[in-house]
């Protein structure tokens, strides 16, 4: 069911979970780095909001509709069950989402921006021809994404191959097919660069770059394909 | 089948209007004006001269022009700051103008229309051209300018208000339902109060991204902007804030009735007296 892979996932990545009454009650997970250290590519100001107040809200709201859910599963209320997909696939997305972001960020002392290498970095290379061209290419499908949205290194755990994706709003890379597992995500969202970046989303994407968390994301390459 | 909102300008006189209306609306230092007839947004087969501010020939042939909002840039400050305006409008809103007037320089088959008529044209059924996205996005951003003013807020009086009582029962109603559709749209896109053509009805309507009632046929009354570009230099994340103060100091009214009372070319709201014998 919907509601037990979600949290089966949620808890596999680590988050922070307390239990209320037997049902699941999800918190805000700590920011591995301080909210300043990504500067001057991403500003304090942003972490601290986007951190404290919109990841914040997600996880206050699929709170919310998991404890609506879970009354209207014990009534049996189907069309409360179904109506409330959507704003746990919002908010539980949106959580899901965030929690992987900030493990995809790094300051550049702690090996911020530095190319992946290992298998990670070879099979970069060997299905998008170089790192600058999954760059250029990821970037490209960035600023093409309209409206809110988040772009994706995606590896296809059964194919073992990797892709670029892109999903809306706030939907998690699940949705673009369930083998895929995400190596790392850039948020787009207006959200994640407005007040510092303006609407040049494309200024963006270019800096963002010198804050991936490289590391992360082989880990996550090697554990899928050892 | 009427294009909803706008009076169709008389052909003879439209190219005229457009040369002395572009020329002289382009500067963003003009006083409030009323609320102008759709000139601009006709279209012009014939090169547009685009003046900005600092005067140079454009290098773009514009097919549409940017239209600039009926009041100063800084005019709705404090609710909307002037910094605001200069991103949203000359940001946001000057880039879908020219991505528009890029991508029609090849695609004869979209030149002629009006910007109502390319909006619809370019949604094609639900299967978007990839026109559609700047084409509508220039027209919610034209209407959404439209839709505020300085002083704006208050309730709405007459025609608009009866309406209003009609079909929400109240305006308190009216006003908690805008607000709950703008606090829960998910993603980006925009709030609509519409008069809804077949139901002959108002109703409360949340759109994705660039996505317009015109292309149901709705006809919209007044709109709020949610994209995040839309209250973020101002209200940060407090969407309830921006939507308040939208609903308390920026909506028009004034604007909204005269839409309604255009509305009311196409839509017969009240019950036909018909005579008995």
């Amino acid at each position: 069911m919907a509601l037990r892979s979600v949290s089966r996932k949620s808890l596999s990545l680590g988050l922070a979970v307390g239990q209320v009454r037997g049902l699941q009650s999800f918190s805000l997970p700590e920011l591995p780095y301080d909210y300043g250290a990504l500067e001057p590519v991403i500003s304090g100001e942003i972490m601290q909001l986007h951190h404290l107040k919109h990841h914040q809200t997600y996880i206050t709201n699929y709170n919310k509709a998991l404890e609506q859910l879970d009354e209207a599963l014990a009534k049996a209320d189907s069309s409360s069950i179904v109506q409330l997909q959507s704003a746990i696939k919002f908010n539980g997305g949106g959580h899901i989402n965030h929690s992987i972001f900030w493990k995809n960020l790094t300051p550049v002392r702690e090996g911020g921006g530095e190319p992946p290498k290992a298998s990670l970095g070879w099979a970069i290379d060997t299905q998008f021809g170089s790192l600058e061209v999954l760059i250029q290419r990821f970037n490209a499908e960035g600023v093409a994404l309209q409206g809110s949205g988040w772009v994706w290194l995606a590896l296809d755990k059964e194919l073992k191959k990797l892709s670029v994706q892109t999903t809306a709003n706030q939907d998690p890379l699940v949705t673009k097919g369930s083998a895929l597992v995400p190596l790392f995500g850039i948020d787009v969202w207006e959200h994640a660069y407005y007040l510092q970046y303006k609407n040049v989303k494309a200024d963006y994407l270019k800096n963002i770059w010198k804050v991936i968390n490289w590391k992360y994301a082989s880990e996550v390459y090697e554990k899928e394909i050892p | 089948m009427g294009s909803c909102c706008y009076i169709p300008s008389p052909s003879s006189s439209h190219l005229l209007a457009t040369d002395f209306f572009s020329w002289g609306f382009k500067s963003s230092k003009l006083p409030f004006l009323p609320m102008l007839p759709n000139f601009l947004s006709t279209h012009c087969k014939q090169q547009n001269r685009r003046f900005d501010r600092s005067q140079r020939a454009s290098k773009i042939c514009g097919y549409y022009g940017l239209r600039t909002p009926p009041y100063k840039l800084d005019a709705l400050e404090p609710y909307m700051s002037l910094k605001t305006l200069e991103m949203h409008w000359g940001g946001h809103h000057r880039n879908y103008v020219e991505g528009l007037n890029k991508q029609l320089e090849k695609n004869d088959i979209l030149y002629g229309f009006t910007m109502d008529e390319l909006v619809k044209v370019t949604y094609n059924n639900g299967n978007p051209l990839p026109e559609f996205n700047n084409a509508a996005q220039v027209w919610n951003h034209d209407f959404f300018w439209e839709s505020m003013q300085p002083g704006g807020g208050d309730m709405p009086k007459l025609g608009v208000l009866q309406q209003i009582e009609k079909d929400f029962g109240s305006f308190t109603n009216f006003r908690e339902k805008f607000v709950e559709a703008a606090l829960t749209l998910f993603g980006s896109g925009w709030v609509w109060l519409v008069l809804k053509k077949e139901e002959r009805r108002l109703a409360v309507i949340k759109t994705s991204n660039s996505t317009c009632p015109l292309v149901w046929d709705d006809i919209p009354i007044i709109s709020l902007d949610m994209w995040e570009h839309a209250y973020y230099p101002d209200y940060k994340n407090d969407k309830g804030k921006y939507v308040n103060v939208f609903m308390n100091h920026l909506v028009s009214w004034n604007v909204a009735m005269a839409r309604m009372a255009r509305a009311e070319a196409f839509v017969n709201l009240g019950e036909p007296k018909i005579p008995i014998a």
